[in-house]
C-alpha cells in the first residue's frame, strides 16, 4: 500500500515562488511531479500558473515548460508529443518522456475544450490535468464553465444562476483510455491516479479540485479542510473510469456505499465566502435544495442512471 | 542545480530553476509555523500538504526564508505540535 511516507523526497516544485498563500496549484504540481518524476515535459496553459512558476530569467519549476496559449493545450501537446516522436525514432531517448500539461478550469471548461477533444479524438499520448479552481483565478475571479451554481464572482455578483458542466464525463465519453478525479485532501489517491495515468498509452484527464483561498474567500489554512469537505458533501466525487467502468474511490465510495454518512452540501458552502451572499438571501435556501439535488443526480448518473430528457 | 548568483551568461532565453524566485518569501509571513518536537510524531501530513514545499521529509525541519505562513501544517497537524506565532516586526 501507498502511504505518505512512500512519496518521493525529491521537490521538481520549489519553495519561494510567487504563488498566494496556501495555492492549491502549487500543491497539485508538487505531487503531480513526485508522481511523474524528472523525465516530464510540462505544458502549461494560460492561468495562475503561468505566472507562479516564476518570471524570466528563473523559474520555480525544475523542468522542461511550455507556456501556451489559452486555448491550445490539446494542440500544443499533440505538436510536442510528434516531436518527441520524431526525436525518439532517431535514438535521442533512453525513455521517452512523459507529456503532462495543466490548465485551468477557464482553459478546460471553456476556452480550451476544442484542442482538448481533438487531441483525445486521436488518442495523442499525453496527460491532461485540468486544476479546477471554478473561476478564471488569474485574471481576478471571473465565472466559468466550472463555477457551481449559487457561487459569487466578479462576474456573477448576485451568485451564479446557471449549474456547472461536467467536463470528467464529457471526457469519459470521448471514450479515452483513463478519465479521474483527485482532491487535494487525499495526495496519496491523487499520487496514484497520476501513477496509472502515467502508465498508460493514450490521452488522460484529470481533474483536481483547486479550493483556491483568494477566489474562494476563505483563510489560507483552510484549503485543505474546504477540500476535503467537497468530498465529504458530495459537491467533489472521486472516481476513476477505465475501459468503460467507473469505480468510485476514497470517501466517494464510502458515502456511497453506506459506510460514512455523507455531509450537507451547508457545510461545505458556508465556510466560503464566494456563497456568504446567497445563504444570506431569500433564494439562498432554494440554491442550497438546487446544489443538494445536483449532487444526489451526479451520483445517480456515477451509478449508472440515465435521465428521462436523454 | 543552478544558484541563483551563478553567472548564467548574458543572452540566454532559458529560465533557470532555483528555489526563491520570488525572493525570500519568508518575509510575506505574518504568523510563522513553530513545531514542538515532543509533540510530533513525524507522520509527515504537514511535509505533504505544505503547499510550498518548506517542511523537509527528513527531521521535518521547516524553511524560514521561504514558508509564508499559510498555517497549513498547523491545521492538519493531528497532534497539535504546529503552533502558529506572531512574527516580531522586522
Ligand atoms: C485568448 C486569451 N484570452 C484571455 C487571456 C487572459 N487570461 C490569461 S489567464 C486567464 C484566466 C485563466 O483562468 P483559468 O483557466 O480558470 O486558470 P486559473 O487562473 O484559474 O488557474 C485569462 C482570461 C489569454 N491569455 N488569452
Ligand atoms: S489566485 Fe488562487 S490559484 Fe492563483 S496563485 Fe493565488 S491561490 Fe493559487
Ligand atoms: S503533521 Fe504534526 S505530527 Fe505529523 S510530522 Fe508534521 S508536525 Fe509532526
Ligand atoms: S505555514 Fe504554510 S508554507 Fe509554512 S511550512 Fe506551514 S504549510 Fe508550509
Amino acid at each position: 500500500m501507498v502511504t505518505v511516507r512512500k512519496l518521493p523526497e525529491e521537490e521538481l516544485f520549489l519553495p519561494g515562488s510567487v504563488a498566494c498563500q496556501g495555492c492549491p496549484s502549487s500543491l497539485g504540481l508538487r505531487i503531480a511531479f513526485k508522481a511523474l518524476g524528472k523525465n516530464t515535459v510540462l505544458i502549461v496553459v494560460a492561468s495562475c500558473t503561468s505566472v507562479l512558476q516564476g518570471s524570466y530569467p528563473y523559474s520555480a519549476i525544475n523542468l522542461p515548460l511550455y507556456n501556451v496559449a489559452f486555448a491550445t493545450g490539446g494542440a500544443s501537446a499533440s505538436g510536442v508529443v510528434a516531436g518527441i516522436r520524431a526525436l525518439a525514432k532517431r535514438g535521442v531517448f533512453e525513455e521517452e518522456p512523459t507529456v503532462l500539461v495543466w490548465a485551468g478550469d477557464g482553459g478546460t471548461y471553456d476556452i480550451g475544450i476544442q484542442s482538448l477533444s481533438g487531441a483525445a479524438e486521436r488518442e495523442t499520448d499525453f496527460i491532461y490535468v485540468c486544476l479546477n479552481n471554478e473561476m478564471y483565478s488569474n485574471t481576478g475571479t471571473q465565472r466559468s464553465g466550472a463555477t457551481p451554481l449559487g457561487a459569487w464572482t466578479t462576474t456573477t455578483p448576485g451568485g451564479k444562476a446557471q449549474h456547472r458542466k461536467d467536463i470528467a464525463q464529457i471526457m469519459i465519453a470521448h471514450k479515452i483510455p483513463y478519465v479521474a478525479t483527485a482532491s487535494l485532501a487525499y495526495p496519496v489517491d491523487f499520487y496514484q491516479k497520476m501513477l496509472k495515468a502515467n502508465s498508460i498509452r493514450g490521452t488522460k484527464y484529470i481533474e483536481l479540485l483547486a479550493p483556491c483561498p483568494p477566489g474562494w474567500k476563505f483563510a489560507a489554512d483552510q484549503m485543505i479542510e474546504v477540500s476535503r469537505k467537497a468530498v465529504e458533501s458530495g459537491m467533489w466525487l472521486l472516481y476513476e473510469h477505465e475501459q468503460g467502468d467507473t469505480r468510485l474511490t476514497g470517501v466517494t465510495r464510502r458515502i456511497i456505499e453506506g459506510k460514512v454518512k455523507k455531509r450537507p452540501v451547508k457545510d461545505y458552502i458556508e465556510i466560503q465566502g464566494r456563497f456568504s451572499n446567497i445563504l444570506a438571501s431569500r433564494e439562498g435556501q432554494e440554491a442550497e435544495e438546487m446544489l443538494e439535488s445536483e449532487v444526489s443526480e451526479s451520483i445517480k448518473r456515477l451509478q449508472g442512471w440515465v435521465p428521462e430528457y436523454i | 542545480m543552478i544558484e541563483k548568483d551563478d553567472d548564467i551568461g548574458y543572452i540566454n532565453s532559458i529560465s533557470l530553476p532555483i528555489k526563491g524566485c520570488a525572493g525570500d518569501t519568508g518575509e510575506w509571513r505574518i504568523f510563522k509555523p513553530v513545531k514542538d518536537a515532543e509533540k510530533c510524531n513525524e507522520c509527515l501530513l504537514c511535509w505533504i500538504y505544505c503547499p510550498e514545499a518548506t517542511i523537509s521529509k527528513e527531521g521535518v525541519e521547516i524553511d524560514y526564508q521561504y514558508c509564508k505562513g499559510c498555517g497549513i501544517c498547523a491545521v492538519e497537524c493531528p497532534t497539535g505540535a504546529i503552533t502558529m506565532v506572531k512574527e516580531e516586526k522586522r
